[in-house]
């Protein structure tokens, strides 16, 4: 095995050790949101017309699980790391900074996608979406997950406590992957915070992995396909700049 | 070519108000292959922060670190390949047990099939039957051995420990130190620090003491060794020395030690102390050891800048 890759599978092992938390607990998650939205408000506002408001919300919990797993994984293994001190053993290993981000981002990619295809198979269970354009189903994903361990890897740069990252993940990655449309359509509300939810990135996300399974969404899933790999490059570029540099992990 | 080679290296930590501090000044010496070398100094010293330069993980402000000519910054993979470093903090991963530690670090350097060595590691710093054991349910020592285990999984010719015996039991100590040496023998190249002088003493063929960031001394041990005060006058008293002796003894608690280079002076040093008037007990000469030479060098009476 090369380094990276040694990396690699030592954070996939290092979730899955703990997979009845890291994947069991976020599927259970998922399933009380299921219980709860899709009874109060089937019937109530079905969407794009014919489509069923419970297989409407499968993708949208299959897609927040899987970004805020992909955002945990490679977070919380950081800054675990750091804090316990751990990391020197990284650090002290002739692994690039392109071995760790590929690494890093690729282990938060497989537990986000594991979660998905959880929560998938069981809230599946409540509402059939279909598969109208599965080629899109699989490169949101792959987006969306990418972007998330990219973004956990600079949190958990960042932070040097463990309140400090608890902040990030519920003042910023929460509200946001809340609002972005994982339990509405956007074209349901009104026309001020239908502005607002275009300009959170996690909004196209989740609609471009929609239109895989309906072949409808609220925007081009071309357009969220370009702000999704902006974002994505941009996001990338900031990580590996910070593992290149060793911002806060080499003095 | 040297082993491991520091060119005038500098390092200033900012520090809020400005300025920063500075841990090192110019710190120059060479380390040749296959030496056993002692790097001293007391707590603040620049000790680890030297050793961090040289392990990449810290940047050093000037100067340069080479590793077999290999620049820890510039060709840091391949420098980083020839040195295996037990950090001085006794951390672990605690998803794994010691194998798995061993093979994922193995990994890291890229080494594949590497279980032979790493079953002698284990054995060599006994350790085979805590192989399956998860690192939380070691105990301090054995953690430290798995640290020393780690560090030596990519069998790296310069090995580097700071502080390995801090806090350890004799017998980890005996068995460290003989594993170290029959590396040592075996060609690698191995750099040191320690606070137990001794042990220095006993292993290492040449030292560097730092002190305030700066080299004061670097010299083969023995050389050092010979050249200080060649005998103590070492004895127990109740009372307080008299006034001549002041800045010349040690004293720690009721024990004074008088450096002294003939029986001449050791005959005045005990005169003086019979005509104060002065009990002593337990009258002992000895000869000068590395803590007598490495007391003195840091009380700047033994100016050795190289």
């Amino acid at each position: 095995m090369k380094g990276w890759e040694t990396l690699f599978y030592k954070e996939v092992l290092r979730f899955w050790k703990v997979s009845f938390q890291t994947v069991g607990a976020p599927v259970l998650t998922a399933v009380l949101y299921m219980l709860v939205f899709g009874h109060v408000l089937r019937g109530t506002s079905d969407v794009y017309g014919s489509v069923d408001y419970r297989a409407f919300l499968v993708p949208g919990l299959v897609m927040m699980s899987v970004l805020q797993n992909a955002f945990a994984n490679s977070s919380s293994s950081l800054i675990q790391s750091k804090i316990t001190g751990n990391l020197v053993f990284l650090l002290l290993t002739p692994l690039s900074h392109w071995s760790w981000f590929v690494a890093y981002v690729g282990a938060s990619m497989a537990r986000g996608i594991m979660v998905g295809a959880g929560v998938f198979v069981v809230t599946a269970i409540f509402g059939q979406p279909g598969f109208a354009q599965p080629a899109w189903i699989v490169l949101f994903a792959l987006l969306g997950s990418a972007i998330m361990g990219a973004l956990g890897l600079i949190a958990g740069l960042w932070a040097e406590k463990f309140d400090q990252m608890a902040a990030f993940q519920n003042f910023i990655i929460m509200p946001m992957t809340f609002l972005s449309g994982v339990f509405y359509s956007i074209h349901s509300l009104p026309d001020f915070w239908q502005g607002v939810s275009h300009l959170n990135p996690f909004f196209y996300m989740i609609d471009g992995f929609r239109y895989g399974f309906f072949g409808v969404s609220d925007v081009s899933p071309w357009l969220s396909l370009a702000i999704v790999g902006t974002a994505l490059a941009a996001v990338a570029s900031v990580a590996v700049h910070m593992l290149r540099i060793g911002y806060k992990i080499r003095a | 070519m040297a082993a491991i080679s520091f060119q005038s290296v500098s390092k200033i930590f900012p520090s809020r108000g400005g300025g920063g501090l500075q841990a090192l000044d110019g710190v120059t010496f060479d380390i040749e292959e296959g030496e056993f070398f002692g790097l001293l100094g007391p707590n603040g010293a620049g000790k680890t922060t030297l050793i961090s330069i040289l392990a990449g993980l810290a940047k050093a402000t000037s100067g340069r670190v080479t590793v077999r000519g290999h620049d820890v910054q510039a060709d840091y993979a391949l420098a980083r390949r020839d040195l295996g470093v037990v950090p001085q903090e006794l951390v672990f991963d605690p998803f794994f047990n010691v194998r798995e530690t061993l093979k994922i670090q193995s990994g890291y350097f890229g080494v594949k099939n590497n279980d032979a060595w790493i079953d002698e590691l284990l054995h060599s710093l006994g350790l085979s039957d805590k192989a399956n054991a998860n690192m939380r349910q070691l105990s301090g020592g054995m953690k430290r051995r798995v640290l020393v285990a780690q560090a030596l999984v990519h069998k790296p010719p310069v090995i580097v420990l700071d502080e390995p015996t801090a806090g350890v039991d004799v017998e980890l100590r005996q068995t460290l130190w003989q594993f170290i040496a029959r590396l040592n023998k075996e060609g690698h190249t191995v750099l040191l620090t320690t606070h137990y002088l001794e042990e220095a003493e006993a292993l290492c063929n040449r030292v560097a003491m730092l002190k305030a960031g700066r080299v004061v001394a670097l010299e083969r041990t023995s050389d050092l060794l010979k050249a200080a005060s060649s005998n103590i006058l070492r004895f127990k008293m109740d009372a307080q020395l008299p006034e001549s002796f002041a800045g010349k003894a040690r004293v720690t608690g009721r024990i004074v030690q008088l450096p002294a280079h003939d029986a001449n002076e050791i005959e005045q040093y005990l005169a003086q102390i019979r005509e104060a008037g002065l009990r002593v007990e337990d009258v002992e000469i000895r000869k000068a050891d590395l803590e007598d030479v490495f007391l003195d060098v840091m009380s700047g009476k033994q100016g050795r800048a190289p």
